[in-house]
């Protein structure tokens, strides 16, 4: 099919001295590069704009239901959640690490950066579900399903609606990042990464950092304002 | 195909062009190419419309007469309800993007594929993903609640709701990867020369839905996932059994679907200004204009939602903000009509198929959008709220914005997708067709609501019998009208006659720059874009070089076309 299209158009020539990893529909490395990096803010923007949804109803309920939100927020452990603001904090870091360290093309410190990275988010995850766990075990449930003796109060179904919706989307977020970091750690132990082309892991990590930053708004919205 | 046995002028050879240069199911499964993407959602797109037209003809055939003439209220409920999401989820977003757009905007910029052509195949999978999570909803256990899914109704009644909202949050990223790519592909993939001031009004059209694509469906995203989680875990947040809020919903509903609206609608905004410039050969009356009031309706198409609202229980002063930010968006929208009367203003009219549907949206379009404003006045709209008055307004934007354009891009485009084409004459009267049965139906709509006829309802009082049935006549009319333009456009793909590269005589690079049928890479060089996309005075690839009648081929290099500069 490609030897085809290759003679149909007269490219054939035009991809001998592309880099592999160029596509041949891109003129350059810069503008597959700079369309890719583009690409993955725009897909940033939708993704605030999917919180953004959460975020209103947050601030509804909490505008119309103060003292609820104040007494409910008691129940979260606020040195749990702050625990896992510092372990996605530093796994900020270390991903900001590995594209500096793709950049220079150091492979090493690259993948060592990146599997740091995954085992900081399954620290977040593990902590999470200790979290979960124990609200499950005191029968607080989203919504309608709120069961708990000690703060029976109306309304505070509606905060646990939106702490398990809000963190357990984010929860999903932090799955997807592990998997997609994961096979760029792969994928970077395999060699396909060099100072040139370091493309997905520098998206990646845009997409990392994003899911840090709606944890840092969530955790003080859920855990600290009283 | 039947089209490699035309042999090109040049080279004697048959053509090897994107239909024919692989064959196999699988290669049409698993291509990349965004034009072969482009058919996969041209087909997918006309099954969703059959269906949802069949879905339309019960309907109007239930409402022949007062009481039960064909079917019971519950079943009545259930198929309009899946005319409305069908037609909406399935077919007005995603045809004149997905399907014109994929196949268009990345030769129409110069460009060799769209930005991600990997994300674009699995759009087109997600597509069909959600769309059979709907039906399986759908299927299993009916759906009742008017596209709308308002709450409470939605989270009480036993119907599909949960897969329909699950199928619609899947629809939702089918929907934003086709924006981001759009988006990416014309800031980072334009052909040298191919400055924003010399895009087709098309793409800036595509490049105006995009935004609203990626700002507004992750709300819709969010909100049904919540609607269905409501249903599943009593989230509470909607439900006002449980302390949650309806208003709420219809507030985060309405954020996507009035920007949904334009989604639908400037797409076939830019499809009308190709065809208006094509087919009056005189350029765009104020391009900057046209194009710019594009991304304004797409920024104020957010500022709106509030107007389904009025009386919903909002207050009086945000209805009133609302109301006022509605009238201000007739601006853009004048903007953009008067300027096409303007561009058809003596210019050199050629009446071909294209330019009547053209013309039909500009007769149409316009009733819709002054209803609109008379909608959004709040004094109007009390009386108006949920009567036939708005079933004929939204029908009037919609099926002249999405079916209308939609038909007038693929009469205009089909002879670049399929190499042939159609007999002009019954497309002509199957556009006459279209024109009359769709104003004979939803004419009488429009004096059926301000008599107080409410929408949705399954019986009617004896008095609207007459206009009634004059609205079922002319949903006949209109399936009449669509029948015919299926039966020419099937013989065309098959027998049509060899259609040349540029038939139309047009200005763009899809036409000027390819041949007869787009070759796998769309150019065989990177043209270089030395003119806008309606100088037709500058346009030899079209005109020939001052030997009369006679048509380049469009093996023209654009560095030998500017050396004969």
């Amino acid at each position: 099919m490609a030897g085809v299209s290759e003679a149909a158009t007269g490219h054939a020539e035009a991809h001998a001295h592309h880099p592999p990893y160029l596509q041949h529909h891109f003129v350059s490395a810069e503008q597959q590069f700079d369309a890719a990096k583009l690409g993955m803010w725009i897909f940033l923007a939708t993704e605030i704009l999917l919180f953004s949804g959460m975020f209103v109803a947050y601030a509804v309920y909490r505008v119309w239901h103060p003292e609820v939100f104040q007494a409910a927020s008691k129940l979260l452990d606020w040195r749990l959640g702050g625990l896992n603001t510092l372990v996605l904090l530093a796994s900020s870091y270390t991903v900001a690490l590995a594209v500096h360290y793709a950049q220079l093309g150091d492979k090493k410190r690259l993948v060592q950066n990146l599997w740091l990275t995954v085992a900081l988010a399954g620290v977040f995850m593990v902590v999470k579900y200790f979290e979960y766990s124990e609200k499950f075990h005191h029968n607080i449930f989203p919504g309608g399903n709120y069961a708990y003796e000690g703060l029976q109060l109306p309304y505070v179904g509606q905060f646990f609606s939106i702490y398990f919706v809000m963190t357990g989307i984010h929860g999903l977020h932090v799955l997807v990042g592990m998997g997609v970091l994961t096979w760029i750690a792969l994928r970077a132990q395999r060699g396909d990464f060099s100072s040139e082309y370091y493309t997905p892991v520098e998206i990646s990590a845009l997409y990392w950092h994003l899911v840090d930053i709606i944890w840092i708004f969530l955790f003080p919205l859920l855990y600290l304002i009283h | 195909m039947a089209t490699q046995t035309v042999a090109t002028a040049t080279t004697g050879q048959p053509e090897i062009h994107y239909l024919n240069h692989a064959k196999g199911l699988k290669s049409w499964l698993l291509t990349l190419d965004h034009k072969r993407i482009g058919l996969l959602y041209l087909v997918s797109v006309i099954f969703f419309f059959i269906v949802g037209g069949i879905l339309a003809l019960l309907v109007r055939a239930e409402l022949f007469e007062p009481g039960q003439t064909l079917m019971s209220a519950e079943t009545y409920n259930h198929i309009f309800t899946l005319h409305g999401a069908i037609m909406i989820f399935l077919f007005l977003i995603p045809a004149v993007p997905a399907v014109l757009g994929n196949f268009a905007l990345p030769i129409m910029i110069g460009a060799k594929d769209v930005a991600f052509p990997r994300l674009n195949l699995a759009s087109w999978y997600i597509f069909w993903l959600g769309a059979l999570t709907m039906l399986v909803g759908i299927v299993t256990s009916g759906l009742d609640t008017g596209w709308t899914f308002y709450t409470p109704y939605s989270t009480m009644t036993s119907s599909g709701v949960t897969w329909v909202a699950l199928g619609v949050f899947i629809l939702g990223f089918s929907s934003i990867l086709t924006g981001l790519n759009f988006i990416v592909t014309v800031h980072k993939m334009r052909a040298p020369g191919m400055t924003w001031s010399r895009l087709p009004l098309f793409v800036w059209g595509l490049y105006a839905t995009s935004i609203v694509q990626i700002l507004a469906t992750p709300v819709l995203g969010i909100t049904v996932l919540l609607l269905a989680l409501e249903r599943i875990m009593k989230v509470g947040i909607f439900d006002p059994a449980l302390g949650g809020d309806p208003v709420l919903f219809q507030h985060f509903f309405w954020f996507y679907s009035h920007p949904a609206v334009y989604i639908m609608i400037l797409p076939a905004f830019g499809v009308i200004s190709e065809l208006v410039g094509t087919f009056s050969r005189k350029g765009i009356f104020g391009y900057k204009f046209v194009a710019l009031s594009s991304v304004a309706i797409a920024f104020l198409g957010f500022l709106v939602w509030g107007h389904h609202m009025y009386v919903a229980g909002q207050s009086a002063t945000a209805s009133t903000i609302f109301s006022l930010l509605t009238f201000l968006i007739g601006v853009p929208t004048g903007v953009k009509v008067l300027n096409w009367i303007a561009s058809l203003y003596r210019g050199s009219i050629w009446l071909r198929t294209p330019l009547l549907y053209a013309l039909a949206f500009l007769f149409v379009f316009p009733i819709g959008g002054f209803t609109g404003i008379a909608l959004g006045t709040l004094g109007l709209d009390v009386p108006l709220h949920d009567t036939y008055f708005v079933v004929a307004h939204f029908h009037y934007v919609m099926v002249s914005g999405g079916l209308l354009a939609f038909l007038g891009g693929l009469h205009y485009w089909w002879p670049k997708m399929f190499g042939r084409l159609y007999n002009e004459k019954l497309a002509q009267i199957a556009a006459l067709l279209i024109f009359v049965g769709f104003n004979v139906t939803f004419f009488p709509q429009f004096i059926l609501g301000t008599q107080g006829m409410p929408r949705r309802y399954f019986d009617y009082v004896p008095e609207f019998t007459t206009l009634h049935q004059l609205s079922t006549v002319g949903s006949w009319i209109l399936g009449l009208g669509l029948l015919l333009v299926a039966a020419y456009l099937l013989h065309s793909l098959f027998k049509g006659q060899p259609a040349p590269a540029n038939p139309w005589g047009a200005g763009t690079l899809e036409w000027t720059h390819t041949g007869r049928i787009p070759s796998p890479h769309n150019f065989e060089r990177t043209p270089v874009v030395t003119r806008g996309p309606y100088d037709y005075h500058l346009a030899e690839e079209i005109f020939g070089n001052g030997h009369g009648d006679e048509r380049r081929t469009p093996t023209v290099t654009p560095a030998q076309g500017q050396a004969q500069h």
